[in-house]
Formats: C-alpha cells, sequence, structure tokens
C-alpha cells in the first residue's frame, strides 16, 4: 500500500522518515500534547462502545485506527476555521472543544445534533453521506465573499466518494478556487464495501482531473497529517484555493455497533493495520527519542480513564427529554401545525421531562 | 400610492433587486441566472448591476446549487436559488428534505436556513417533458420548509421579498404560464401577510380554492357561472405550506361548498389537504362533499394535450355542478 506517492514522516515502528516535500514542524511540546489526543478520543470511544454494548446508547460510530488522522488534521486547524463533520469525527469534534458528552447525544437518542456549531467551528453531525461537503464549499465561498482568512474544512471517507454530492463539491471547490480542504478518511471499508468496488484509481487522483491538488498521507502519521493538513489549510487561507487529502489508514472496529466487519474482512487484514496503529506509533517515537519521562504513558492513561468515567456517568445523567421540544426550532418563526401539535400534546398531558 | 403595471416576470425582477438592494447579504444563485439573466429571464441585469459575487453564474447540478446555498446561509448569506425547472429540482431533493428542512433543528436553532429556492412551476408553455410539473406537495409535507406561490405581478413583487426577509427556508413557486400576465403593483407597501389566503372575487354559492396559474383559471370559471346564475368566492391560497385555513374556512362556513384547484395528481396533493382540513373545521356547514380539479394520475402529458390535463374553465365548472347537486 505505501507507494512513494504516500506521505509519510514517521513509520509503523516510530522511526522519523524524510520527504522531499514535508518536513514535521511539530515541537516536542506538541507531539507529546496530541498523543495525549489520540489516548483519550480512543478510550472515549471504547467507552462509548461499552455504553452501547449495555443499552445505553442506540449506536456508536468507533474511530480506532483513526486517530492520527483526525488529531493530525484537527489539530492544524486555527480557531476560526470551520469544519463540517460526517458522524464519525469524535477526534475533531475533541480538538475543536466540543465536550465529549455532547457528542454522545446523537448517539444517546436524545438530540439530532449535540453541540452549539457556531461556538465551536465545527459542524453538527450529518449522516446522510457526503451533504456536507457542499455545505462546506458554500461556507468557504461566503468565506471568499467576506474577504476572510479563513479555512474550511470538509469531512468524508472512501465510501461517501462515490456520492454525487461529493463530486459536486469537488467542481464547486474548484470553480469558485474556494477556501476548503478536502479531507477524506479512507479507512478502506464503506461497512462491508471495499475500496476496490469504490475506485479504480487512487482517490487522491481524482482531485487533479477537477483541477486542484489531491496528497495521499499516510493516514496513520500524526506527524505527516498535521504538516499535509496544515500546508493545505494555509494554502486556502491565502487564496490558493482547494485541496483534496486522502488520509490512507483503516477501520480497526467495525462500521458501526450494529456492524459485523467479520462477515466480510478477514483478520490477517486487520492484524496487518494493528501493526500500523497510530497511536503506538507515537509512543515509539516518543520512547525512541526520550521525549517524555516513564510515567507519562500511564499519566495519560490514567487521566483517559477519568474522561471516560465521566464521560458514563454524563451519559447515564442524560434522560429523556421533554416530549414538547419536538416542537422547539423546527421553524424560525411562528407556524400553526407547530402550535397545533404542541397544544395536542399538552391537551394529552404527555408533555414535562422524566425518563 | 406608487402603482406601476408590469408583468410577473418584471415584478419578480424588480423584487429581488430591491432586496439585494437592501441587505448586501442577499445573493442570487443558479444556473444561467447571470450573463443570460435567466432562461425566463427573471434575473435581467441583476448581475450587471451587482457582480458575479452576487449572482453567482452555477454550474449545473442542482443538489450543489442548493447544498452550497446551506453553507452560504449558515455563514450569514441570504441566497436565492433558481432551479430552471421543476422537473429538475429532483437531483436537490435530498439536500432540501435532509438539510435545508432540517438544519435549524438539529442545531437547536443556531442555524437560520435563511434561503428562497425558486421554482417555476406548472405546465401550461407547451415545452417538453420535465418543464410543467407541480411538484408542490412534496415539500410541503416536510417539516421545516415552507412553500408560497405567486399569482399576480403585486404578489410576485412583494412575496419574493417577503421571503428572502424570511429567517425559514421558503420553496417560492412561481406560475411560469403567468410570467408574461401584467398586473398593477403598488411598489410601495406589501398588499399582505407572506402567508395569508386572499378572496380574489367574493361570491355565495361555492369556495372554489387554488393557486399560482390555477387563480386566473378559477377566476374566469366564476365568470362564466355567474352567467348560469351561480356565485363562486375564488380564494387565492398564496400559502401552500402552511395554509391559511382560517380565511378558507371562514368563506366555506357562508356557501357550505368547496372545489379545489391545481395541477397535481390529486392523490396526496394539496387539494387532498385543503379537503380534509376545511372538512375537520367545517363539517357542519358542509353541503356537499369537497371536490378537488387536478391534473390526472398519469405522468404531465406531452404538452399537445396539456390542456385536456389541467384544470381548465369547463372542468372547474363541472366539479362546481356536482357539489351543486347535493340537496341540503
Amino acid at each position: 500500500m505505501i507507494g512513494e506517492e504516500l506521505v509519510q514522516l514517521l513509520t509503523p515502528e516510530g522511526e522519523r522518515v524524510s520527504h522531499p516535500e514535508y518536513e514535521s514542524s511539530l515541537t516536542n511540546d506538541q507531539i507529546v500534547s496530541y498523543y495525549r489526543d489520540m489516548v483519550i478520543v480512543r478510550r472515549i470511544c471504547t467507552e462509548s462502545t461499552s455504553l452501547q454494548r449495555q443499552g445505553q446508547l442506540a449506536l456508536w460510530a468507533p474511530i480506532q485506527g483513526q486517530e492520527a488522522a483526525q488529531i493530525g488534521a484537527g489539530r492544524a486547524l486555527e480557531p476560526m476555521d470551520f469544519t463540517f463533520p460526517t458522524y464519525r469525527e469524535h477526534g475533531i469534534a475533541w480538538c475543536r472543544g466540543v465536550p465529549p458528552e455532547d457528542m454522545l447525544r446523537l448517539f444517546r437518542a436524545t438530540s439530532n445534533g449535540g453541540w452549539d456549531p457556531q461556538k465551536y467551528r465545527h459542524s453538527v453531525p450529518t449522516v446522510v453521506l457526503g451533504n456536507q461537503a457542499l455545505h462546506a464549499v458554500g461556507y468557504a465561498m461566503g468565506v471568499q465573499r467576506d474577504g476572510a482568512e479563513e479555512a474550511v474544512m470538509a469531512f468524508f471517507g472512501d465510501g461517501a466518494s462515490s456520492q454525487g454530492d461529493v463530486l459536486e463539491s469537488f467542481v464547486w471547490a474548484s470553480s469558485y478556487n474556494a477556501p476548503i480542504v478536502l479531507f477524506c478518511q479512507n479507512n478502506q471499508w464503506g461497512i462491508s464495501t471495499p475500496m476496490s468496488i469504490q475506485s479504480k484509481i487512487p482517490l487522491y487522483h481524482r482531485a487533479h482531473g477537477f483541477g486542484f491538488p489531491g496528497v495521499r498521507v499516510d493516514g496513520n502519521d500524526l506527524l505527516a497529517v498535521y504538516e499535509v493538513s496544515k500546508r493545505a489549510l494555509d494554502n486556502a487561507r491565502e487564496g490558493g484555493g482547494p485541496t483534496m487529502i486522502e488520509a490512507y489508514t483503516y477501520r480497526l472496529g467495525a462500521h458501526t455497533t450494529s456492524d459485523d466487519p467479520t462477515r466480510y474482512r478477514i483478520d490477517a487484514e486487520v492484524e496487518v493495520w494493528r501493526h500500523r496503529d497510530p497511536i503506538e506509533r507515537v509512543k515509539a517515537l516518543l520512547v525512541r527519542e526520550g521525549t517524555v519521562r516513564a510515567s507519562y504513558f500511564d499519566e495519560v492513561a490514567e487521566e483517559a480513564e477519568g474522561i471516560a468515567l465521566k464521560l458514563r456517568e454524563d451519559v447515564l445523567a442524560m434522560g429523556k427529554p421533554d416530549p414538547l421540544t419536538i416542537f422547539d426550532n423546527v421553524y424560525a418563526d411562528v407556524h400553526p401545525l407547530i402550535e397545533e401539535g404542541r397544544r395536542e400534546m399538552v391537551e394529552l398531558g404527555v408533555a414535562g421531562g422524566g425518563h | 400610492m406608487a402603482t406601476t403595471t408590469m408583468t410577473m416576470a418584471r415584478a419578480l425582477n424588480e423584487g429581488l433587486r430591491r432586496a439585494m438592494e437592501e441587505n448586501k447579504k442577499v445573493l442570487i444563485m443558479g444556473e444561467d441566472v447571470g450573463k443570460l439573466g435567466g432562461v425566463f429571464r427573471i434575473t435581467d441585469g441583476l448581475q450587471k448591476d451587482f457582480g458575479e459575487d452576487r449572482v453567482i453564474d452555477s454550474p449545473l447540478a442542482e443538489s450543489a446549487i442548493v447544498g452550497t446555498a446551506v453553507g452560504l446561509a449558515i455563514r450569514g448569506y441570504r441566497p436565492v436559488c433558481e432551479i430552471q425547472f421543476d422537473g429538475f429540482v429532483y437531483p436537490a431533493f435530498d439536500q432540501i428534505v435532509s438539510q435545508v428542512a432540517k438544519l435549524h433543528k438539529r442545531s437547536d436553532g443556531v442555524y437560520t436556513m435563511s434561503l428562497v429556492i425558486r421554482l417555476p412551476f406548472q405546465g401550461g408553455i407547451g415545452a417538453i417533458e420535465h418543464h410543467s410539473e407541480s411538484p408542490e406537495a412534496y415539500f410541503a409535507h416536510t417539516a421545516g420548509l415552507r412553500v408560497v406561490s405567486c399569482a399576480t405581478p403585486e404578489d410576485a413583487y412583494w412575496m419574493i421579498q417577503q421571503s428572502i426577509h424570511h429567517d425559514d427556508p421558503i420553496i417560492f413557486c412561481e406560475p411560469k404560464c403567468r410570467y408574461w400576465e401584467k398586473g398593477e403593483v403598488d411598489t410601495e407597501r406589501p398588499p399582505r401577510g407572506l402567508f395569508d389566503a386572499v378572496v380574489r372575487r367574493p361570491g355565495r354559492d361555492v369556495t372554489v380554492v387554488g393557486y399560482g396559474a390555477s387563480v386566473r383559471t378559477m377566476l374566469r370559471a366564476a365568470e362564466a357561472a355567474e352567467s348560469e346564475g351561480l356565485s363562486l368566492e375564488v380564494i387565492d391560497a398564496r400559502s401552500i405550506a402552511p395554509l391559511d385555513l382560517d380565511t378558507m374556512a371562514a368563506s366555506l362556513e357562508r356557501t357550505g361548498r368547496l372545489v379545489v384547484v391545481h395541477e397535481a395528481p390529486h392523490t396526496a396533493s394539496i387539494g387532498s389537504e385543503i379537503v380534509s382540513s376545511l372538512t375537520e373545521r367545517c363539517f357542519y356547514s358542509l353541503r356537499a362533499p369537497g371536490l378537488q380539479v387536478s391534473g390526472y394520475h398519469t405522468p404531465y402529458p406531452p404538452s399537445r394535450l396539456e390542456e385536456e390535463y389541467r384544470p381548465s374553465v369547463d372542468r372547474i365548472l363541472d366539479a362546481v355542478d356536482r357539489v351543486m347537486e347535493f340537496e341540503s
């Protein structure tokens, strides 16, 4: 899989490697801090999977294996940039400051969103594959019209890369030279659909056909994802137009908690990718270079444990919302059918909170 | 009173121009809307006056026209999307139903989906397939959307501006066969609210409700009925979703007889909705079941046959006769 076109700055063994076009600019402090991010989001993810198995979440979409892709991109963003996620961007949400319990409101089925998208500059989850890519390009066209130095990042996966909306977003991004980074996490599987069915060419090659650069980066390499994302974002802010990034990675877990990947892929493949674990390779680097004291890894694991425990408590405390909230924010202005529905519910006496 | 005579096409153009002058966040986007001024010339001259950044000639993909408008609305703009013809709106259906309609709710009210989707609809211009459809019920069915239709130049002038100023997403249905018909437009103040139905012609015997191109046909039917001694009250619904049922019910309480006119097939249509809602409200005043005069349950026909398909004066009068036959 690792062709010469794949940008890699850190090998699976945790050794730094050079690349003709990219060089790691991360300080040791940053690497240490982003290692912590990855450990925490993985722990959030395992806790959420447990919560789902215990019947406390309707669903969960795990990100194990994709932590470097998300933390690398998420940490390359500036505060004023704006991001448009799918339902699997927990690492990006973490980087944008979305509280973990807010990430789970969708999956706890108490909300169809979960956080204030303007506050975190991270849009609400999009479940219909690919719709958000067009929103991101439109938003970027707004940035352009405002003359603002901001970039926009759209997230989607290899599965959504076949959607018309994603390909139309490429056309629009190109036609208007929009300040956008189209960030594709190619985790090799669209539920059971392998890459070989989604595309006969590497996904990043598609960008060239639309008239802007595409870069394939080792999506399990924090250092490389960060640099490739940062350059693309800087370029967008400076008026250089769109870039597509294909973060070549792997979904170690299931598509969602409703999925059973043993039905369509072999263990040997998963094993190969386990050896490319994005967190282990940063850990190996930190050990190799003696960047942190030996106890650091345990401290981070302990901190992650605490975050997971608090998340569990917060989720369990999330009760059934007041039924009358069904009628909130359907319209911005008064609407007779909303008034009618609300009145009917009140008269039936089902209103009020409770579990 | 500053009253001017103009066509509906001109009124829409003037309304758009005024909205753009009043608010820099108003944008127009769509296929051929700039240099060409739209295939119906509704946006004629606007790109010249407001620039390419505000009147955006787009590539040819309806989902992207609406999808990027969503992003612009999130950014605080008020985009007006033109879908060239009714039958071409379906590629954008996913964006309209899954995103435009639901993002205000999904974001707990943080996002304002202040966008207008202009849709030249209904038939009557002798076009080829996909250029004469009435898809309004699909959108009326979706919570989060509002659907309106203008029937006169004055309404066109004001309703387009009211829609642009409104914070909810609005599907703006324009009866394309009336684009070239002239009418008086008072450009000083809007005659009524965006969601209010209006009695276009008072009458005693039968309440006839419709919208868009059907309004003119209903008025002609009312004239013809008068010569037969029947008095029709003609109501222009104007707002398709939500419906102004109060205005319609007030009329039906007096007449006791209802005919609804529209060009879509009648199953699960706006006509069905009006008949059902008014039956519920006015049951004890009804002297006959409410009837629909609509398109047939077929694809819109080749346009050499469209006058047999669309509600005509004769078909409306036939329905009027049928509701009059019921004894009270």
